[in-house]
């Protein structure tokens, strides 16, 4: 992360987002409804990056953030009739709030133990939405019904429903989060965090209070992550317990290790990756599971830097 | 039924869910204790105990006795070996890294679940109990194989800490816990030890699959619950600490058992996950650990 390139850095980033602009227009109908999908997810997965890569906080609880986006937005069109831009805003209220208060809880351990009790209080969030499976749906899960998924200003109105709409919507999103994100790590206070992560007494020792800088990186990677599952809810329409289970936990952290943990396009190549690999190998098996095993295994085994990592470790050092 | 024998009927099942709680929650103990490494595919050691008691007890004709008995020696033999490769292949080369280990064995986990689902199938399968003999008590019968689990385990559990405190290769294993760079430096194969004890925690929560698989059945996704409740039972308990793994796991077992007679299962998971969290947010060390190094 040297300091002499901030313009390369920002090209590089409208780059990405100008070539996903561009693919709208060539992709065949399936690719571009994957696409889509995996801009949203590359979302989540950058959520996760932000407390995992930066701050080398190891989180196994991370579905619970992306869920209370997913069910702050479903459960708000579904049982209180809210549009769809308030809806959207009660997701990441819902996702920002839950994770200031397990902030404020797991921040007490460290290490192996906050890697349990953030899993622990994920399980406890997927429990909670299968108990109450009167307004959950528990199982089953709900289907947001397509007249509401509707964005109105005034006359004009945009089907979320529609593909493009959708596609442009999630790029949208995905851009959003990518400059903020980018923005975030190359401030000061992105450095703060990196100093955490490399040598938390010595940044501690050096006046900075970093339990709050802690905490409030785990509301800016839970809001993130938040605003995606809202993005999901709204735009395909489906909110269930299964992306609460630890599944949905463990698939971000897989995702930034195979990308590249603190690099900003980690979350994207990652995501894509992982996708297209499980797509094309589930043509053969129906044991993508066991992929997903085998990967994550290789990649700490021989790849621990991910794709990104390798690619700034070797040739390109100004990689944010 | 009246609420006394009722309550004890809850009690008896909560002592045999404790007995096979137990035992697993020992091998994760001592993974941990020793190694400490995070064994998140020790649910689905246990789920390959059940499956192969399953194969094994078919695969051996006659009496149903003989083919438990031969699946309570070798399963836990065949888990062991897997175990041992897994430690070889991956754990060491990551030179035992806490969290690079956590996500290996989160990988392993996938892949022993993702290989039990193909070769085994989607189905719970049963295995004969090797004895049906029923004890006939005033208000109920209670099935003798049940107590017997409880006995066995109870034997097994004398068994591993005699070994711990009376044996050599327990003092061994007591020293590299402590201290293992010391313990390296005294000439002790650290590195041996770690396979064996990796080993070692797999086989006891195999062994524990076979104890239970008679009353509760095969099913390639039995591990999930098992593992969610060792964990439960070893922060409890403080991590590395054998009486108080035991302690606890006789706790949580009972008022499982009772909690879910009486109340949802789904709401006494919630409130048992949701203390579980808070002591080890507010009491790492556990409820009888001393605090750790």
């Amino acid at each position: 992360m040297s300091e002499a390139s901030p313009a390369k850095a920002y090209a590089l980033h409208l780059g990405v987002i100008a070539l996903l602009f561009a693919l709208s227009f060539v992709l065949p109908d399936y690719h571009h409804g994957l696409l889509a999908r995996i801009m949203v997810l590359a979302v989540f997965a950058m959520g996760y990056n932000m407390l995992f890569g930066y701050v080398g906080l190891l989180s196994l609880g991370h579905a619970m953030f992306f869920a209370a986006g997913l069910y702050g937005a479903g459960l708000a069109v579904i049982h209180l009739g809210w549009n769809v831009p308030l809806a959207f805003l009660a997701g990441i209220a819902c996702g920002a709030l839950l994770a200031l208060v397990i902030g404020l809880l797991a921040l007490r351990t460290t290490g192996v133990a906050f890697m349990i009790v953030t899993m622990m209080f994920a399980q406890v969030f997927y429990l909670v939405i299968l108990y109450f499976a009167a307004w959950t749906g528990g199982d089953q899960g709900l289907v947001v019904p397509q007249p509401a998924r509707v964005l109105s200003f005034g006359a004009t109105s945009l089907d979320l429903t529609n593909p493009t709409v959708r596609y442009m919507s999630a790029l949208a999103l995905f851009s959003i989060v990518l400059l903020i994100t980018l923005a975030i790590v190359r401030s000061r206070y992105g450095r703060v965090l990196v100093a955490v992560r490399e040598n938390e007494e010595r940044t501690k020792m050096l006046g900075y209070d970093t339990f709050s800088n802690k905490l409030i990186a785990v509301v800016v990677s839970g809001t993130i992550c938040a605003a995606s599952g809202a993005a999901y809810a709204l735009l395909f329409g489906y909110v269930g317990s299964s992306f609460a289970s630890v599944q949905y936990s463990i698939l971000p952290l897989l995702w930034v290790l195979l990308g590249g943990a603190a690099t900003t396009l980690g979350g994207l190549i990652g995501t894509v990756f992982m996708y297209y690999v499980i797509d094309i190998a589930s043509g053969y098996t129906s044991a993508y599971l066991l992929i997903v095993g085998i990967a994550l295994i290789l990649l700490v085994l021989f790849f621990p830097k991910g794709i990104l990592g390798t690619i700034r470790q070797r040739w390109l050092g100004w990689l944010p | 039924m009246h609420f006394g024998p009722h309550l004890l009927l809850a009690a008896l099942e909560g002592l045999v869910t404790s007995a096979v709680l137990a035992l697993t929650a020992l091998g994760l103990s001592l993974v941990f204790g020793v190694m400490r490494v995070v064994n998140v595919a020790h649910g689905e050691f246990f789920m390959l105990g059940a499956v192969l008691a399953w194969a094994i007890s078919t695969a051996i004709p006659g009496h149903p006795t003989v083919g438990f008995l031969a699946a309570l020696v070798l399963a836990p033999l065949i888990v062991g070996a897997i175990a041992l490769l897994a430690e070889r292949l991956v754990l060491r080369r990551l030179n035992y890294n806490p969290e690079a280990t956590i996500v290996a064995t989160i990988g392993m986990l996938y892949i022993i679940q993702q290989l039990a689902l193909s070769f085994y199938g989607p189905e719970a399968r049963p295995v004969e109990p090797p004895f049906s003999y029923r004890i006939l008590l005033p208000w109920f019968g209670y099935s003798g194989y049940k107590l017997s689990i409880i006995a066995a385990s109870a034997l097994l559990l004398v068994a591993t800490w005699l070994v711990l405190t009376r044996t050599k290769i327990g003092l061994i294993m007591r020293a590299t816990q402590y201290d293992s760079e010391t313990a390296q430096a005294f000439g002790i194969p650290v590195d041996r030890v770690y396979a064996g004890v990796f080993a070692l925690g797999a086989m006891l929560a195999a062994i524990a699959a076979v104890l239970i698989v008679p009353i509760s059945q095969a099913h390639y996704l039995m591990g999930q619950d098992p593992l969610l409740l060792s964990f439960i039972v070893v922060i409890i308990g403080g991590l590395g600490s054998l009486r108080g793994t035991v302690v606890a796991a006789v706790l949580i077992g009972l008022s499982d058992g009772i909690i879910s007679v009486f109340f949802s299962p789904t709401l006494a998971k919630i409130i048992a996950t949701l203390l579980v969290a808070m002591v080890l947010v507010f009491r790492p060390q556990g409820l009888f650990g001393t605090a750790s190094r």
